[in-house]
């Protein structure tokens, strides 16, 4: 439809802010990828791409238990975080957009307030429940504010995919014999697969890159996760600036979360309820 | 298979709208009923209530005879076809019509084998392993269907199963639904907005109007002898023309004419106390071409001029619409509602048009004057304030005797018309006049 109005200076007028845009975007990924290449004397070289390109930065990175140990927390909670959240979710934001209940507004509003709650607000309070608790480096210690920041994403992107689902669905599950728990699971879940997928991503990508947490919270790498253990890395000697293995285990960090969005993106385009109705 | 009995059935939502009022009707094992009304009157919001999908808040519901007004939707044993099919997007055909099998945790042997039936009935079986999304609209209506009938379940639930297709599918899967029920026998409530629908389908037909039943008969009796000025504009395409009558000296003064009318009617109308206006309703199959009147049948109506606005020939009939001058347009609350329900300022003939079925023959053309004849044995008279049929309360009253002039013969009829599995009598199920004060039309109540 496009192709029929353009005219070859639309074209090289889309093209170039296109092109603006995703260098702007990539310069400063693909230079910590330099970076990462680069030989220990070489990180101060002005040139974008290293002279002598070198393994040395991933193979230190990867063998110290100081980089392995936490990307293992990362994952684990990471993935413990995003599946308790969009469990949760779910279940809320099918209530949501079910249900009738006084204060349905308030609680949405609510949800997006706490989505963009200051972290660093509740750094110090926090820190000391933990504590006072016994949470205080441990996975759960870093869990469960997780979930309490991915719970309202979660809602907030949910609740609307599920006011897409149409209504009839469930009454037609309803009178086939299911258990309202029945067809949600069976009947309503399996549409909504696209948005808690979405949501999944979302909830997963911000664990996995949350720092203030994840170095107030924790003191050793029982529970260190990656992003915070970044900080701790040594470099060659006790005297030079670990730039080059910081580089190389930011790259390392990226990769799963590219891996991630690519392996589910055509999850999140196809639109699974066509059909239900007519249209 | 299972009786379906609804005693007062009210829905009355929390803000305080009654969406149905007192909803009494038995509905005999194997009978097809349906609920017509226009959108809004409390039909679906009455299947809804069968299926268990809305609570009641007052009255009884007993299926099978089992009250259930309590029970899960699960638990009544009832399949429903929804308008929009509501088929399960993520499953084959084939799962979507086992569905409720396998909920019931049916064997899976159990499973296919009534699949494949249902689906070898309604010529499904090369589609049972593809999805409702390459489905055209008539095949997915189809498994709409079979998920329903492989259930084989006490009652059938239809919310306007067919509004989703083309006009000449529709017409088709009308037909099928027909040879479908009366093959399976099964007890089916079928709502619709479509009159034609429920005049082709039903063995009775329910008339409702903003939560009230209006009338409850075979479809003959309701298009013969309507109880209502709403029923009368509601059933019949084209509609019944309204005009407004004025009762002087003993004749029915009205734009077309003077009709004569019995001592009977007059007497009814005017112990209403409304006054001596009346609204006079006619159906378009009862005027004719003077030219195909026969002299013997011409005393029983009368004859007069009309320029002919517009002809339309439908090859077996011809329909003429022509306006009456000095026709002051009647008003009446439900005639109102029709209207408004048919996205039109008027309804069929009331206001100032007036459409008349004519004989294909007819040599009446365009633009010109015409001599028509209308007869008047088949008219109805109605009350302006309360839309209470009249001349049907005489004739009731008379035992099918003479209305207007000539003997009606509509009402003598309606005994015969009665479907014999049915088991009531003709005036029984109706009781929509259940709440007397109120609106002006809420008569729906034989005297």
């Amino acid at each position: 439809m496009a192709a029929v109005n353009t005219t070859p200076r639309q074209k090289v007028g889309w093209g170039t802010a296109n092109f603006v845009v995703i260098a702007l975007a990539l310069i400063p990924v693909l230079w910590i990828v330099s970076l990462s290449f680069k030989t220990p004397t070489a990180i101060l070289d002005p040139s974008f791409w290293p002279a002598q390109w070198t393994w040395g930065n991933y193979s230190g990175v990867l063998e110290t238990s100081t980089f392995i140990r936490p990307l293992i927390n990362s994952i684990g909670i990471g993935l413990i975080a995003t599946f308790i959240s969009v469990v949760l979710a779910s279940m809320a934001a099918y209530a949501v957009a079910r249900l009738r209940f006084p204060g349905k507004q308030v609680l949405i509003g609510l949800c997006l307030l706490l989505a963009m709650f200051p972290l660093i607000a509740l750094v110090t309070p926090m820190f000391n429940i933990e504590r006072a608790i016994g949470l205080f480096n441990t996975w759960p210690g870093l869990i469960i504010p997780y979930v309490a920041f991915g719970l309202p994403l979660g809602v907030y992107i949910l609740s609307a995919f599920f006011r897409e689902i149409p209504w009839e669905l469930e009454k037609a599950a309803k009178v086939d014999g299911a258990t309202p728990f029945q067809a949600f699971v069976k009947v309503i879940a399996p549409l909504a697969a696209p948005g808690m997928v979405t949501t999944a991503i979302l909830v997963f990508l911000f664990c996995w890159n949350e720092f203030i947490f994840a170095i107030s919270f924790t003191s050793t790498i029982a529970s260190r996760t990656a992003p915070a253990s970044l900080a701790f890395l040594s470099g060659s000697s006790q005297f030079t600036v670990p730039t080059g293995p910081i580089a190389a285990a930011a790259t390392v960090i990226t990769i799963p979360i590219i891996i991630f969005v690519l392996f589910f993106q055509r999850r999140i385009v196809a639109g699974l309820t066509s059909g239900a109705v007519k249209g | 298979m299972a009786e379906i009995i609804l005693d007062h059935v009210t829905k009355r939502y929390p803000d305080g709208a009654l969406a149905v009022d007192g909803f009494t009707m038995d509905i005999a094992d194997g009978e097809f009923v349906i609920l017509v009304g226009p959108s809004g009157c409390g039909k679906s919001t009455t299947l809804n209530m069968i299926a268990g999908l809305e609570d009641i808040t007052e009255g009884e519901l007993k299926i099978g005879g089992k009250v259930v007004n309590n029970k899960s939707p699960k638990d009544r044993d009832i399949a429903m076809v929804f308008q929009s099919y509501a088929l399960y997007p993520h499953m084959t055909v084939r799962e979507n019509m086992g569905f409720a099998l396998k909920l019931a945790k049916t064997p899976q042997t159990v499973i296919n084998e009534k699949v494949e039936e249902a689906a070898r009935i309604l010529d499904l079986t090369q589609h049972l392993d593809r999805r409702p999304a390459n489905l055209s609209g008539g095949q997915r209506q189809r498994v709409a269907m079979g998920r329903a009938i492989v259930r084989d379940p006490a009652a059938f639930l239809m919310d306007e199963p067919l509004s989703n297709l083309d006009a000449k599918l529709r017409v088709q899967t009308r037909t099928e639904i027909s040879r479908l029920q009366r093959r399976l026998g099964t007890t089916t409530v079928y709502v619709t907005h479509d009159q034609t629908e429920a005049l082709t389908l039903g063995d009775r037909v329910a008339v409702m109007r903003s939560g009230l039943l209006q009338q409850v008969a075979s479809p003959k009796e309701l298009y013969d002898t309507p109880v209502n000025l709403f029923v009368a504009g509601f059933i019949g395409s084209p509609s019944m023309n309204f005009l407004s009558g004025t009762l002087e000296e003993g004749k029915l003064r009205t734009s077309l004419g003077d009709f004569t009318i019995s001592d009977e009617l007059r007497r009814e109308v005017e112990s209403e106390g409304t006054g001596r206006e009346v609204i006079v309703g006619v159906r378009p199959e009862n005027f004719e071409d003077v030219a195909f009147v026969s002299d013997d049948s011409r005393p029983n109506g009368i004859t007069f001029h009309a320029t002919i606005d517009v002809l339309e020939s439908l090859g077996s009939d011809v329909f003429v619409y022509f306006t009456r001058g000095r026709d002051q347009s009647v008003a009446a609350a439900e005639l109102e509602e029709l209207a408004k329900d048919a996205g039109r300022g008027d309804v069929g003939g009331s206001g100032d048009t007036v459409v008349a079925r004519i004989d294909a023959a007819t040599k009446i053309r365009e633009g010109h004057d015409a001599e028509l004849w209308v007869d008047d044995r088949s008219m109805h008279v109605f009350d302006p304030a309360s839309g209470r049929n009249l001349s049907l309360a005489v004739s009731r009253r008379a035992d099918g005797a003479a209305t207007i002039r000539a003997a009606s013969p509509a009402p003598a009829d309606t005994a015969a018309d009665q479907p014999a599995a049915t088991g009531t009598g003709p005036d029984q199920p109706v009781s929509g006049g259940a709440s007397p004060a109120g609106s002006t039309g809420s008569a729906g109540e034989v005297t």
